[in-house]
């Protein structure tokens, strides 16, 4: 008997369109996609181009019209109901009234884990993402950067192999927001976890992916995969190198193509 | 208390005009008597003295000021506060009416908002009755709840409760209606990645989401419990309490002692919304609110 591992996400013809107002909108169209376990894939694309949504049917928070999807060999909802991901959204999304530890904790406490338990997870990943010390601190006291680290120390708490990450350094200025990208990279590399990311960003993607999704709106759909050749070791100064470039540079043409039937 | 500092000059400028023209209303309108009984006994006062009368008739038209603060020293401080002429006294009658009413109220509330955001049925059809039963008027109703209950023995505070009761509910309902709806759609969203039961999310979001909601609206809801007390009291004859006190001020035009009732009402009103505030702040604040 071989047990083949199924892969982690494996999206064929996907499709999802929105009922709108103002009529349908295809947000998702026909997107075929499979990510393998410890993959770091980013989605890169304009506004509307259904990065988010493709996270979001991956997550169950949203269902696809056509098309089918799997999430670790199962449907998604079932991924759901096993607590298959930790998704990070755009904004903290903290309980204002909950300490930073007692916001790291909710997940645990849902999930019915014991005190002791509970105590010992909220300690390792608030030093994952080096919060320690502001356990007893309220959202409010801590600043924009270490209210999102809180954020993904609370969707690593339960550890879960699949990480989903909404733009979730997209509020953040630049300096912050580099210090993240390292941490975050170090941290997978060290808890060896899908991670699927949608961001904004080229350089941000091209820096911590080891693959890019390009995506175009209307419909949204993916127009380029890019496999990254990067080391995995990846110092903040790699970004200047000229094989990151050129990366850069192809994502940058694919995020073009996307858009030149426009105008 | 920076909030008093800044505000005590304006605030006493305000009542020192109110107090001027309290004044100014209460020698015009007790004027007409005054210079009846005058011309009956036929003196002819100065004009200090004419307002003077004015201002120290037994039943004005308009007490002054000074008049009705001296009725609610003397009732209040000089009385022993289990005499019936103690405001004290009536006082507390009403305000344990008051907070029966507020607090069966309140937990009304709270029970009709939860199923009302919990069950569909109950979202469809409960909502226009609500707002139905405030529409009527309350002093309509108000004898018919005593006089219905009294008909089946039960009288004393629980009719009165129930009047302030029916006041006071609906601010809560409406208010916690907004509060346990009011997470946003991301801590939503989280909850379903987590796949929290409903009773997680309730416990775990709505009702911390929804406490300031239940503060803002309990103010509310205890200044009407007080209201819907003191109208209880008026048709039932009841002998205590402050709306017995202005029932019988009107039975015997005792302006003074209408008035010294209305003080003792605002009275007990401000300090029941004031503890309610402060309870509200104290828990919030116990909820890692930032402090303002």
């Amino acid at each position: 008997m071989i047990s083949i591992t199924p892969p982690v996400v494996a999206a064929s013809g996907l499709s999802l369109t929105f009922q709108t107002s103002d009529g349908p909108v295809n947000a998702l169209a026909d997107v075929d996609l499979t990510i393998g376990k410890g993959e770091f894939v980013s989605f890169i694309g304009p506004s509307g181009c259904g990065k988010t949504t493709f996270l979001r049917v991956i997550a169950d928070l949203e269902k696809p019209t056509a098309g089918s999807i799997l999430v670790n060999g199962m449907t998604p909802e079932q991924a759901r109901e096993r607590r298959a991901y930790g998704y990070v959204f755009q904004a903290a999304a903290l309980f204002p009234w909950r300490t930073i530890e007692r916001n790291v904790a909710l997940p645990l406490e849902i999930m019915g884990l014991s005190q002791t338990e509970q105590r010992e997870r909220v300690k390792r990943t608030l030093d994952l993402v080096n919060l320690t010390g502001f356990e007893k601190k309220y959202p409010w006291q801590l600043s924009g950067g270490m209210q999102q680290r809180a954020s993904i120390a609370r969707a690593l708490a339960f550890d879960a192999d699949l990480l989903l990450m909404d733009e979730p350094f997209g509020a953040l200025d630049e300096i912050v927001r580099d210090h993240l990208n390292k941490q975050l990279l170090e941290l997978w590399a060290r808890t060896n976890k899908t991670i699927c990311f949608v961001t904004h960003s080229i350089p941000e993607a091209v820096y911590l992916s080891t693959r890019i999704v390009v995506m175009s709106p209307r419909p949204g759909r993916v127009t380029d995969v890019i496999q990254s050749t990067l080391p995995k070791e990846r110092p903040l100064h790699i970004r200047e190198t000229p094989e990151f470039l050129e990366i850069a540079a192809r994502v940058r043409e694919g995020l073009h193509a996307g858009h030149s039937y426009e105008d | 208390m920076r909030w008093a500092g800044k505000s005590i000059i304006p605030v006493l400028t305000i009542l020192a005009v109110l107090i001027a023209v309290w004044y100014v209303a209460a020698i015009s309108m007790n004027a007409p008597f005054q210079r009846d009984t005058n011309a009956r006994g036929g003196v002819q006062p100065g004009t200090w003295e004419f307002i003077g009368q004015t201002l120290s008739q037994p039943k004005p038209t308009l007490p002054a000021p000074h008049q009705v603060a001296v009725n609610v020293f003397e009732s209040t401080f000089l009385r022993k506060v289990t005499s019936n002429r103690s405001l004290v006294y009536h006082s507390w009658v009403t305000l344990s009416s008051t907070l029966a009413g507020f607090g069966l109220g309140t937990a009304l509330g709270i029970l009709i908002a939860v199923g009302i955001v919990h069950i569909r049925a109950l979202d469809r059809s409960l909502m226009p009755w609500i707002i139905a039963s405030q529409t009527i008027p309350i002093l309509a109703i108000a004898p018919m709840i005593v006089v219905v209950l009294a008909a089946v023995n039960v009288t004393g505070l629980v009719p009165k409760a129930l009047i302030s009761t029916y006041l006071s509910f609906f601010p809560v309902a409406v208010g916690m209606v907004k509060g346990l709806r009011s997470p946003e759609l991301l801590h939503l969203d989280l909850m379903r990645t987590y796949n929290a039961s409903a009773a997680q999310i309730f416990w775990r979001l709505r009702v911390p989401a929804s406490v300031p909601f239940l503060f803002a609206s309990m103010k509310v809801a205890v200044a009407a419990s007080l209201v819907g007390a003191i109208v209880g009291e008026l048709p039932t004859g009841a002998v205590a309490g402050i709306g017995s006190k202005l029932l019988a001020g009107a039975y015997y035009s005792q302006t003074i002692d209408i008035w010294a009732a209305l003080v003792a009402g605002s009275v007990v009103a401000a300090l029941l919304v004031t503890l309610v505030g402060v309870a509200g702040r104290v828990v919030e604040r116990s909820m890692g609110a930032q402090p303002s």
